[in-house]
């Protein structure tokens, strides 16, 4: 049950990141990739209608950590709390930058908002990487079950890391990486004229860093977090999904190059599905790993009691299937290319 | 004041206080956008659809703001109360993530339909989607309402030897009785907020002599469904409300009521000073024994006071509790006349030449923002010192590892950022109430702010 759970938080997750991504990419790429006003409309146009329902899927994934792992949310979350409230406001600001760039059509506001927008949107990118690369390192868990880490401490692995160090920089500056590619793969699906030709090169140039970064990050980790290695060996069933990883990324320029613009996102979506599949493969059974190994969380001690998972797995299909009809026929209805020129809209 | 308790106290009490303000509109609204669309489609007259985007816009920036300041609250039972996440998370994570799964994904696609895909939808496919955004935003305020009442009056639950509180009955949880006396109270309240916004917008209007024919639908929806929850909102939800706390949380009762000493025929205070120290109410104004008649049903019956409980279960901040509930019934009496008053005036047909009644109904939008934050406040105040009732005490509950300067740090942060928010919701509703509901359809609307390709 708790491994099935696992696996349903893990997707949930992985849901976050493929859909939030892109609109996180296309805000980081923002203004690589559009000049004009009309052309950040554009961008801002693609995920309009979609980044609220997108970051759906962040609470949606943080209410069912909640229910199934109570004591992986409550380590977790007041552990990693500086983070995760500086991660709220960006999501404030970042939200609100889209939502009211548009209320007011003046060369002060509308340039003011994009900055907001993309400036969040990049350190956000870099912080959920880093959120990630802190739980793939292991954090200062004692026999309390809590930990607390400042921003940084000496920026070294050591038994008091901070949130920032050497590694987890690394994973952020990696995730903004693949973000941008993921959010510039996103823009050029959906926009045509120069802000479409002007991602897809950023895209593929962008994919050379995403391919150094991943491949550095991928032996590093090896040597952080030792339980990836031992998964690796008892399963190896398990290199499937590095395998996933990287036939993904080799699709992105194969695509591009064929100008197949859906299936260049989505070979973007299988990479980074396969490398995050990668990270909970290597850490399980784990939630949480600790510095010491004998304080980590596991699947197994941070649990809720089996009635309510039980009893969650038949409203969370159920809830599931709604949302997968409401996301097939929102994506259907707004459909199709955004122009520079559109100036009018669905009413 | 300053301890690590004290400081997470008021994280949580300020960031969810400031959030309230943005879902009571939008639930209200939600309800009276459905009306509007509704009369659009069988009068088949424009000017209602027009009405109904004019409002779908002015919902549109208070459900930004609200859902930007929501996603803190979720993250919060983690990051600043952990102790009580990690005992109670397998129970109201029930509640918490379903509210995720079934409302905000209802909610957020069908919004982001309605407000964009009107052309595309067709009439009746526009309608669809505005109903689904009041199902899915009335769905969401159940789901939490239902985890604010575990917290008053827990059921379905059961303490597993570790001290893990586990979820025993699915149902009980989800249809316990508080959550459904509470849920009706409080998306009365909402309703108010709605109808007391759109009655003001209205009166706006037709005092400045312009729109007039939306300022008085706008007068006209929001005072007849006004007047009806106002009056609701006293009887019979208030009289369930009352009994409830009065049977499941008698010293909050004593406390609110400002009841020290136990008492046959106990009189209800209107108005006096709470002097906790001295135990007695300064310069009371009392209706004799009508607190005895209204919890019991019975003139003479007996009303425990504060003194039949010991001090450590007494609520720890009685003076504020004491003001918000009065503050709260007080306000609510208001709406009863006020709505009340305007409805005879629009029944015998004089309510829009009565100049005084729509000053009246222009300044008054601010009043139900403050009834509702009061009537939280008394929930919540009165329902210290728990976290759980009878359960977990609040001082169980935070997050052990992050000291009072990390959450001064952060409360701080949010202090500075909605106020920046609070600028600019300003600053946007002013200007949408500035451009008035005509100019939308007259010419490509400049501020769409979202848009997908044109057909």
């Amino acid at each position: 049950m708790e491994t099935l759970w696992f696996c349903l938080v893990a997707v949930m997750v992985a849901m976050y990141v493929l859909l939030d991504g892109f609109d996180l990419g296309a805000g980081a790429v923002h203004f690589l990739v559009a000049r004009t006003n009309e052309e950040r409309r554009q961008v801002i146009a693609t995920i309009g209608p979609v980044w609220d329902g997108n970051e759906v899927w962040l609470l949606a994934a943080g209410g069912v950590l909640y229910f199934a792992f109570p004591l992986l949310y409550a380590s977790g979350f007041s552990g990693f709390y500086l983070p995760l409230m500086m991660v709220l406001w960006l999501l404030i600001l970042r939200g609100t930058a889209i939502e009211f760039r548009n209320h007011i059509q003046s060369p002060i506001w509308i340039p003011f908002w994009d900055f907001v927008f993309s400036a969040a949107s990049l350190l956000l990118a870099i912080f959920f990487g880093a959120a990630l690369g802190n739980v793939v390192r292991g954090v200062p868990l004692d026999e309390s079950g809590y930990f607390f880490e400042p921003l940084w401490t000496n920026f070294r692995l050591g038994d008091h890391p901070g949130i920032l160090d050497w590694y987890t920089i690394l994973v952020g500056v990696t995730a903004l990486l693949a973000l941008m590619m993921h959010g510039a793969l996103w823009v050029q699906f959906k926009t045509v004229g120069a802000v479409r030709e002007r991602s897809a090169r950023l895209a593929s140039w962008v994919w050379w860093g995403v391919l150094i970064f991943s491949g550095l990050l991928t032996m590093l980790t090896f040597s952080v977090q030792p339980q990836v290695v031992a998964n690796f060996k008892t399963w190896p069933v398990g290199f499937i999904l590095p395998a996933l990883a990287i036939a993904g990324l080799a699709g992105v320029p194969f695509e591009l190059r064929r100008k197949d613009e859906l299936k260049a996102f989505l070979a973007s979506c299988v990479y980074l599905l396969g490398m995050l599949t990668s990270v909970v493969f290597g850490v399980y059974p784990m939630v949480l790993p600790s510095r010491d190994p004998a304080y980590s969380l596991t699947i197994t001690n941070a649990k809720a009691a089996d009635y309510g998972l039980k009893i969650g797995l038949i409203w969370w299909v159920l809830g599931m299937i709604l949302a997968a009809g409401y996301f097939i026929y929102v994506y259907r209805t707004f459909a199709g290319k955004v122009s520079a020129e559109a100036g009018s809209h669905g009413d | 004041m300053g301890s690590a308790l004290d400081v997470h106290r008021l994280h949580f009490a300020f960031t969810v206080t400031f959030h309230y303000l943005f879902p009571q509109l939008t639930m209200g609204l939600a309800l009276l956008i459905v009306i509007l669309k509704t009369m659009a489609i069988r009068s088949g007259d424009e000017h209602y659809n027009r009405a109904a985007r004019f409002w779908a816009k002015i919902f549109g920036i208070n459900f930004a703001i609200g859902v930007v300041t929501g996603i803190p609250m979720e993250f919060q039972f983690g990051t600043n109360w952990a102790e009580f996440s990690k005992s109670a998370g397998g129970v109201i994570g029930q509640t918490l993530a379903m509210e995720g799964i079934f409302s905000f994904f209802l909610e957020s696609s069908f919004l982001g339909l309605f407000l964009y895909g009107e052309k595309r939808l067709g009439q009746f496919g526009h309608w669809v989607s505005a109903v689904l955004v009041f199902v899915g935003s009335w769905l969401s305020g159940y789901l939490i309402v239902a985890t604010d009442a575990w917290m008053q009056h827990p059921t379905g639950y059961r303490i597993l030897p570790n001290g893990e509180i586990a979820l025993a009955s699915f149902w009980g949880l989800l249809l316990n009785p508080w959550a459904l006396a509470q849920y009706a109270h409080n998306m009365l309240g909402a309703v108010q907020t709605g109808c007391f916004v759109m009655a003001a917008v209205g009166a706006f209007y037709i005092l400045s002599k312009r729109e007039l024919f939306y300022g008085k639908t706008f007068v006209r929806i929001g005072v007849m469904v006004g007047v009806v929850a106002a009056v609701l909102q006293l009887a019979p939800s208030g009289d369930i409300q009352g009994k409830m706390v009065a049977n499941h949380q008698p010293v909050t009762l004593a406390a609110m009521e400002g009841l020290f000493v136990s008492e046959e025929g106990a009189p209800l205070a209107i108005l006096g000073q709470p002097d906790v120290q001295k135990r007695k109410l300064d310069n009371p104004l009392e209706i004799p024994s009508m607190l005895s008649f209204l919890t019991y049903r019975e003139w003479s019956a007996n009303v425990r006071g504060l003194d039949s409980f010991p001090q450590t279960d007494w609520p720890d901040t009685i003076e504020l509790l004491y003001y918000s509930y009065h503050v709260m019934v007080g306000l609510g009496t208001l709406f009863i006349a006020i709505m009340g008053l305007a409805a005879i005036l629009l029944w015998r047909k004089k309510l829009f030449e009565a100049r005084w009644m729509l000053w009246l109904l222009m300044i008054t939008f601010p009043l139900p923002y403050i009834a509702n934050t009061a009537g939280w406040m008394t929930a919540e105040l009165g329902r210290q010192p728990w976290l759980i009732y009878g359960v977990m005490r609040t001082a169980h509950g935070f997050s052990p590892r992050v000291v009072a300067g990390n959450a001064w740090f952060t409360l701080i942060g949010f202090m500075g950022m909605y106020t920046l928010l609070s600028i600019l919701w300003l600053f946007l509703v002013y200007r949408e109430i500035e451009q008035g509901p005509e100019l939308e359809g007259t010419k490509p609307d400049p501020n769409s702010p979202l848009l997908a390709e044109a057909d």
